[in-house]
C-alpha cells in the first residue's frame, strides 16, 4: 500500500534492483550551485504558485488541517459519545435532523462530529506515521548512502550490508509488515503508527541513499575532492543537504497512502479496537454492515479518505514537479 | 441515493434483455465442450423436487470425521452424513429415539444403558448397522492413542467421558464397557453415573462411523487424524446424505444416500461454500449465487425480509451476560453487582441491539434446559434502586473497566460493540464511569477474559450443544476461573453433585437450587437470548430449524 | 545468462536463512497464545495446558527453532495449528486464488494503462491529457476497500450483472487441475467453467487494478514523453521517419524499461491490496487465510506463508531484470 508514485524516471524507488533505468534519473537535481538550496525552494514556491493542482492540493491539504484543529469549534457534541444510542436499532439509523444535520452514526453519535474528529485522527496518524518512516528511513539511507558516496573497500562494505537489510525489508509486502507490527504491539494507536512508519522505512532508505549516490558523482564534489577537501566532510555538508529534497517531497506523497493505510488496518480490524472512535476507516467497517440501508455511513468517510489522499498527492507531486530541474523550461 | 439505485436497477432490466441474445450464442457455443464431469448431477432448479441446495457456511469444515471436531461448521456437514444413537426431539434441545437407537433403558443407579436398536440401516460403505458397530465406535473413543486424545482433537469425548483408557486422566474415565445382546441391542456400562449421558450422546461428535471404512481409511493414532484419507474423502456414516467430495478450499459436495433408512432427501444433491463474512453471504443470496446461509447479521434481516427473501429463526439455546470479575474492586462487593444488575435495562438492551424475536434472560441458561428455575431473583429494571446501592458501597462516580470485544459475531452475541454502546450509557445514567476496553477477539480478548484476571465487566456468552444444565451452569462455575475470579467451593461441590446424579429427572431439582442460588450470588448479569437466524432464497421451503442445529436438509425443497 | 539466474538465485540462500531466523522469532513474539484461539469459548486452564504440550509451545525457544528448521530441510513446513492441514497444501491450494486475482488486476492496468499513459503522453496539455492525469490521481487517492465495496453494490447487489462473491458459481460443477479456475476451464475444455470463472474475477480485479493501473498510467505518460524529447527520436522524426514507426521503433520499446521496473514493485502492492480484496469478495485466497492465521496466532501457517511470499516476490524481480534484457538489449545481463 505505502509504495507511492515513482517520480518520473521511475528510477527512485529501486535504484539497486532496476539496471534498466535511466541512471539517476532519481530526481536528484544536478546544478553545482553551493547556494542552489535556497534558490531552488525559492524559485519552486513561485512555479508552486502558478500551478492550478498544486492550488487546488494546497487548498484541501490546509482546508483538511484546519477541519483537524479546529474540530471542536466546528460541532457541539463530544466525539464517541453515543448520546443517543436509544435511537438506534439493528435495522435502521435516523437520518438528518435539526440537531444532527448528517444524521446520527451507526452508535448513535452524531455523524458530522464523528467525521470533523476523524480528520483529526487522520492527521495525526498520518503525520507521525510518515515521520517514523521518514526519520528511520533517511537514518538507514544516509547510513548507506554516505559510506557508499565516501567509497572504499569499508564505506562499499556498509552500504551493501545495509541495502540489504533495506531490501529484505522492502521484500515483506507492506500492508503484511504493518498488520504483523500491529499484531505483536497489540491494538493502539502507537501500535497503527509504527506499523504504518515501518513499511515506509525502506521507500525512504532507497530513495536517499540514491540520491546521495548520484550526488557523490557530480561534479561539484569531484570538483572538491580534487581540492583536497576532505570526502568525509563533502558527503556531510553538500551531499546530504542537496540530497534531502526529494525525500521531504516523497514524505508529502507517503501522507496520502498513510492516511490510507490507517483506513485499511481499521478495516481489518487492527486500528483502534474502540469502534466509537471517530476515525474515517474504522466508521467504514462500522458502516458496512448497514450499507444497503444507510449507505450515507459508509460514503461519508469514504469520501473524506479519498479527497484527502487526493489534497496529499496533487500537493505533493506539484511540489515534486516544481522541485525537479528538468521541468523547468 | 434510493434514485440512483433505482435508475441503475430499471437500467439493469434493459441491459440484461439485450445480453439474453448474446449468452444463448454463448450457450450454443459452450454446449460442445467435452468435459469430464459426471452427467447425473442436477442442474440447479429441480422439477418439481431435486436439484442442488446452496449453502453459504461462514467456514470451511475442519475435518469429516466429527469425533475430531469442535465446530460448528464441521458438525453442520457431518450432521448430514452422521447420525448418532440419540436424535433430538424435532424443534427442541430434548433427546429422542429418532436417532440410529429407538429406544434406550437406563439402570436405577444410572451406570447401565441399554440401546435398542434401529433395524434394516446402512452405512454409506454397504456396511451393515448393527450392536457391533455401536460397541466399535464407544471402543474406539475409550481406546484412542494418547496423541490424538489432546482437546484440540477430541475435546467432547475428552470433556464429556473425563478420559481415555490411557493417558493422564485415565482415572477419571466414566466409560467402562460395551456389550452387545444380539443384532440390535448394545448395553452401555459407566464406571459412574452421569445424569446428562443420554443427552450428550445427541452430540455429532458421538455420531456412530462405519466399521470398515474406519478400519481400512481411518488411523486414530496419524499425526493428523483429521487429514486421514478417511477424514477428507471417505466419511461413513447413516445419514440421508453422503460425501461426493470435499474440493478443500471450495466446497462440499454431498449427493443424496438412495438407501437412506427414514425419509428420503427431497434434493439431489448439498453444496456447502465457505463465505466469511456475514454481509458477503447476505450479497451472495440477494444475487442469486446460494440458497441460503446461517449466522444471518442482525442489521440484514429487515432488509431481506421486504427483498422477498425468507429469514428463519431458531430458538434461541443460548445465554449473552454481562460478567464480572471479583478479583477485581469494586466487583468483590455485592450490592456494586446488584446495583450494576439493576441498572441495566435488558429490554432495551434486546431491542437496539440484538435480533428481533430476542429473549431476555433472567439466568444463566435458556427456559428450555431441564433445570431451569422459573422464581429465580431477576432485579428488574430499577435505576433508583441501583443509584442507592451505589450510594450505599460508595462506589457512586466510580469508573468501571468495561471489556467488549470486537470484529466478531457470535450467535449468542451478532454485534457485540453495539450492545456494550447500550449497556455503557445505561450505566453513566446511574452515575458509573465507564471506562470502555476493546479487543479483538481473535485471540486478545478471550485471553485477556479467560486467561487473566486483567479485566473487569465484560460481555461473552454461550450456545448449549445438548439439553443439559451442566453444559451452561456447570461450564461457567464449575470451578474457580479467571473469568470470573471467585472461589466458591460450596458451589462447584453442588454442581459436581448435580452432574453425578443418576439421571435428568434426579439431577433437574438439584440444578434449580443451583440456579437460585447463583442468581443470588450475582457472578454476572444474564442479558438475552439473542435469536440466530438462517436466510433462504423465496424458493426453499422445508429448511427445520433447530435450537441446537441439528439441521439435517432431507426435508428440503427448491422451486 | 544462466550464470546470472545461478548466481540470484544462491543470492536466495541467506536471505531465506536470515528470513526464517527473524519469522520465527517475530511470530512468537506475537502475544496471544495460539491454544487458546484454538478452543475458543470452551477453553479451561487445563485443556489450553495439554494443548499448548501437545504442539511442543512450551519447550525452551532453541528447541522449537531447531525442531522448525529441521523439518524444513526435510522439506516440513508443518501444520496448521488450526485446522491441522499442512501449510503446503493449503497454501497451494489458496495460491493460485490470489495470483489469479493479482494477475487479471496486472492485466487490465497494463493493457488499459499503456495505451492511456502513451496517448497522454503524445496529446500533452489537451483534455485527453488532464482527464487521464486527474483520473490516475483519483485512482490512487481511492482506497482499495472502499473502491471494492462500491463496485460490489452496484454492480452486483443492485444491477445483478456481476457475482458477488467465491471464484465460481455454486453449481457449476468444474475440473480443477491447476487450481488457477480459468486456467483449469481452458485446459480442460469447460468453457462454461472458464467464462464463469472470469465473471467472477471482474469485479475483484478492478478494484485492486485501480492503484497500478493509476501509476502505469503516470509512468508510461512520463517515460514517453521524455523518451520523445531524446535526440535520437528527434533525430528519427526529422530523417522523415512517420510517426508510426518512430513510436514503435523507438519511443514504446524505451519508454517500457520503467513499466517492467514497475510492474515488479507492483508484487508486493498487490499483494496488499488482494488481502483487502478478498475479504470484501470472500475469495479463499492466502491474503484472507494469513490474514486469519495472524488473529489465530497460528504459527506454522506465519512462518510457511511468509517464507513463500518472499521467495515468490523474491522470484518475480529476477523475472523483472531479465525482462530489462529482452526489451532493451543494451541492459545485457551478464
Amino acid at each position: 500500500m505505502t509504495i507511492p508514485l515513482p517520480p518520473s524516471g521511475g528510477g527512485a524507488v529501486s535504484p539497486e534492483s532496476a539496471p534498466g533505468t535511466p541512471g539517476g534519473a532519481t530526481g536528484a537535481p544536478d546544478t553545482t550551485a553551493e547556494d542552489r538550496g535556497v534558490s531552488l525552494w525559492r524559485g519552486a514556491f513561485r512555479r508552486l504558485r502558478r500551478n492550478p493542482t498544486a492550488i487546488l492540493g494546497a487548498v484541501i491539504v490546509l482546508a483538511f488541517i484546519a477541519v483537524a484543529v479546529l474540530a471542536p469549534l466546528l460541532t457541539s457534541y463530544e466525539p464517541g459519545a453515543a448520546q443517543d444510542a436509544g435511537e438506534i436499532t439493528p435495522s435502521s439509523v435516523p437520518g438528518p435532523s435539526p440537531d444532527h444535520w448528517l444524521g446520527l452514526d451507526s452508535f448513535g453519535s452524531d455523524l458530522w462530529t464523528q467525521l470533523v474528529y476523524g480528520a483529526r485522527q487522520s492527521l495525526v496518524y498520518g503525520v507521525i506515521s510518515t515521520a517514523i518512516g521518514l526519520v528511520v528511513g533517511a537514518a538507514l539511507g544516509a547510513l548507506a548512502g554516505g559510506f557508499g558516496a565516501v567509497g572504499g573497500r569499508a564505506g562499499q562494505w556498509v552500504d551493501t550490508a545495509v541495502m540489504r537489510i533495506v531490501d529484505l525489508w522492502l521484500s515483506i509486502p507492506s500492508l503484511l509488515l504493518a498488520v504483523s507490527v500491529a499484531a505483536i504491539l497489540t491494538q493502539s494507536a502507537y501500535a497503527v503508527m509504527i506499523a504504518i512508519g515501518a513499511a515506509q522505512v525502506p521507500i525512504f532508505a532507497r530513495l536517499l541513499r540514491g540520491s546521495m549516490l548520484a550526488q557523490g558523482r557530480s561534479d561539484y564534489v569531484l570538483a572538491a575532492g580534487a581540492l583536497g577537501l576532505r570526502k568525509r566532510r563533502i558527503v556531510m555538508s553538500h551531499v546530504l543537504p542537496n540530497s534531502i529534497g526529494p525525500t521531504i517531497v516523497q514524505a508529502t506523497l507517503n501522507l496520502a497512502t498513510a492516511i490510507i493505510e490507517v483506513a485499511a488496518l481499521s478495516y481489518l480490524g487492527l486500528g483502534t479496537a474502540d469502534p466509537a472512535v471517530a476515525e474515517w476507516g474504522r466508521m467504514l467497517v462500522a458502516a458496512q454492515d448497514r450499507f444497503d440501508e444507510s449507505p450515507q455511513l459508509a460514503i461519508y468517510p469514504g469520501v473524506a479518505i479519498a479527497i484527502t489522499a487526493l489534497g496529499f498527492t496533487l500537493f505533493g507531486e506539484a511540489l515534486r514537479e516544481a522541485l525537479d530541474p528538468r521541468s523547468r523550461r | 441515493m434510493r434514485l440512483v439505485k433505482r435508475w441503475l436497477v430499471g437500467l439493469s432490466r434493459k441491459v440484461r434483455l439485450a445480453t439474453v441474445g448474446l449468452a444463448t450464442a454463448a450457450v450454443v457455443l459452450t454446449g460442445c465442450a467435452e468435459s469430464e464431469r459426471d452427467s447425473s448431477s442436477g442442474d440447479g432448479g429441480g422439477e418439481g423436487g431435486g436439484g442442488t441446495f446452496r449453502f453459504a457456511a461462514s467456514a470451511e469444515p475442519v475435518t469429516l470425521d466429527p469425533f475430531f471436531a469442535s465446530d460448528g461448521e464441521t458438525f453442520r456437514v457431518s450432521r448430514q452424513i452422521f447420525e448418532g444413537l440419540v436424535g433430538v426431539e424435532p424443534g427442541t434441545a430434548d433427546p429422542a429415539p429418532t436417532g440410529l437407537a429407538t429406544e434406550w433403558e437406563s439402570s436405577e443407579d444410572g451406570l447401565t444403558h441399554t440401546f435398542t436398536l434401529r433395524e434394516g440401516v446402512t452405512f454409506h460403505d454397504g456396511s451393515d448397522f448393527n450392536a457391533e458397530a455401536v460397541c466399535f465406535n464407544f471402543d474406539r473413543w475409550y481406546n484412542l492413542p494418547e496423541s490424538s486424545q489432546v482437546e484440540s482433537l477430541a475435546y467432547y469425548y475428552g470433556a464429556l467421558f473425563g478420559g481415555f483408557a490411557t493417558g493422564d486422566n485415565a482415572d477419571n474415565a466414566i466409560y467402562d464397557s460395551c456389550e452387545t445382546n444380539g443384532e440390535y441391542e448394545a448395553t452401555i456400562t459407566l464406571t459412574e453415573p452421569f445424569s446428562g449421558f443420554i443427552a450428550a450422546l445427541s452430540l455429532p461428535a458421538f455420531a456412530m462411523q462405519s466399521p470398515t471404512a474406519l478400519q481400512e481409511y481411518q488411523d486414530d493414532g496419524a499425526q493428523n487424524p483429521t487429514t486421514t484419507e478417511y477424514a477428507t474423502s471417505r466419511p461413513s456414516g447413516t445419514g440421508p446424505f453422503q460425501l461426493e467430495e470435499w474440493n478443500q478450499g471450495t466446497d462440499v459436495t454431498l449427493t443424496a444416500y438412495d438407501d437412506y433408512w427414514g425419509e428420503p432427501s427431497t434434493i439431489d444433491e448439498a453444496v456447502v461454500v465457505p463465505i466469511a463474512e456475514p454481509r458477503g453471504r447476505a450479497d451472495a443470496l440477494r444475487n442469486d449465487e446460494i440458497d441460503g446461509y446461517d449466522l444471518v447479521g442482525p442489521a440484514d434481516i429487515s432488509g431481506l425480509e421486504d427483498e422477498g427473501f425468507q429469514v428463519v429463526n431458531r430458538d434461541p439455546f443460548n445465554v449473552l451476560y454481562l460478567g464480572f470479575n471479583q478479583a477485581q474492586a469494586p466487583f468483590d462487593d455485592l450490592r456494586v453487582r446488584q446495583a450494576i444488575a439493576y441498572a441495566i435495562d435488558k429490554e432495551e438492551v434486546v431491542s437496539a441491539s440484538l435480533p428481533e424475536g430476542s429473549e431476555v434472560a433472567i439466568e444463566f441458561m435458556p427456559p428450555s434446559v431441564s433445570g431451569w428455575a422459573d422464581d429465580v431473583e431477576t432485579y428488574d429494571y430499577d435505576p433508583d434502586r441501583a443509584r442507592q446501592l451505589l450510594e450505599q458501597a460508595g462506589a457512586a462516580g466510580e469508573t468501571i473497566e468495561f471489556n467488549y470485544p470486537t470484529d466478531v459475531s457470535r450467535p449468542y452475541m451478532p454485534s457485540p460493540e453495539d450492545t456494550f454502546n447500550v449497556i455503557r450509557t445505561q450505566l453513566e445514567e446511574v452515575g458509573l464511569e465507564v471506562e470502555p476496553v476493546a479487543d479483538r477477539w481473535d485471540p486478545d480478548y478471550l485471553n485477556k477474559i479467560q486467561g487473566s484476571e486483567n479485566h473487569g465487566i465484560h460481555l461473552l456468552g454461550w450456545t448449549g450443544d445438548y439439553n443439559d444444565t451442566d453444559n451452561f451452569i456447570g461450564q461457567f462455575f464449575g470451578s474457580e476461573k479467571p473469568e470470573w475470579g471467585f472461589n466458591d467451593p460450596q458451589l462447584f461441590q453442588g454442581l459436581r453433585e448435580a452432574r453425578g446424579e443418576p439421571s435428568v429427572e434426579d439431577a433437574a431439582p438439584l440444578y434449580e437450587d443451583l440456579n437460585r442460588e447463583v442468581m443470588e450470588l450475582l457472578p454476572g448479569v444474564p442479558l438475552a437470548h439473542p435469536v440466530p437466524s438462517l436466510a433462504f432464497g423465496p424458493g426453499v421451503g422445508g429448511y427445520e430449524a433447530s435450537p441446537v442445529q441439528d439441521e439435517v436438509w432431507n426435508t428440503v425443497t427448491l422451486d | 545468462m544462466l550464470r546470472f539466474v545461478l548466481r540470484r538465485l544462491g543470492l536466495l540462500v541467506p536471505v531465506l536463512i536470515g528470513l526464517s531466523v527473524l519469522l520465527f522469532a517475530w511470530v512468537r513474539a506475537l502475544p496471544g497464545d495460539p491454544a487458546r484461539a484454538l478452543l475458543g469459548e470452551r477453553a479451561t486452564p487445563e485443556a489450553v495446558a495439554r494443548v499448548r504440550e501437545a504442539y511442543g509451545f512450551d519447550d525452551p525457544l532453541w528447541q522449537q527453532y531447531f525442531r522448525y528448521v529441521g523439518s524444513l530441510l526435510r522439506g516440513d513446513f508443518g501444520s496448521s495449528v488450526r485446522d491441522n492441514r499442512p501449510v503446503v497444501d493449503t497454501f497451494l491450494e489458496k495460491f493460485p486464488a490470489t495470483a489469479e486475482l493479482a494477475i487479471a488486476a496486472l492485466l487490465i492496468a497494463v493493457v488499459v494503462g499503456v495505451p492511456l499513459g502513451y496517448l497522454a503522453a503524445r496529446n500533452q496539455g489537451r483534455l485527453l491529457d488532464t482527464a487521464v492525469v486527474s483520473g490516475s490521481l483519483l485512482g490512487v487517492a481511492t482506497p482499495v476497500f472502499f473502491l471494492a465495496i462500491l463496485l460490489k453494490l452496484v454492480f452486483a447487489t443492485w444491477l445483478g450483472w456481476l457475482p458477488s462473491s467465491l471464484r465460481q458459481d455454486v453449481t457449476i460443477d468444474a475440473t480443477h487441475v491447476t487450481n488457477f479456475y480459468v486456467l483449469d476451464g481452458i485446459l480442460t475444455r469447460e468453457w462454461d467453467a472458464a467464462v464463469n470463472a472470469v465473471a467472477h474475477l471482474i469485479l475483484p480485479s478492478i478494484a485492486l487494478a485501480t492503484i497500478p493501473l493509476a501509476i502505469i498510467v503516470r509512468i508510461t505518460r512520463a517515460s514517453v514523453a521524455e523518451v520523445m524529447n531524446e535526440d535520437f527520436v528527434r533525430t528519427a522524426e526529422s530523417k522523415g521517419l512517420s510517426r508510426r514507426v518512430v513510436s514503435r521503433r523507438h519511443v514504446l520499446r524505451n519508454a517500457l524499461l520503467p513499466v517492467v521496473t514497475t510492474i515488479g514493485l507492483q508484487a508486493g502492492l498487490l499483494f496488499s491490496g488482494a488481502v483487502l480484496t478478498e475479504t470484501v469478495f470472500g475469495l479463499q485466497g492466502i491474503g484472507q487465510y494469513l490474514f486469519e492465521a495472524i488473529g489465530r496466532r497460528d504459527y506454522p501457517v506465519l512462518q510457511g506463508y511468509i517464507l513463500f511470499i518472499a521467495i515468490i516476490y523474491s522470484l518475480i524481480n529476477l523475472l523483472v531484470d531479465l525482462a530489462y534484457g529482452v526489451i532493451d538489449p543494451r541492459v545485457r545481463v551478464s
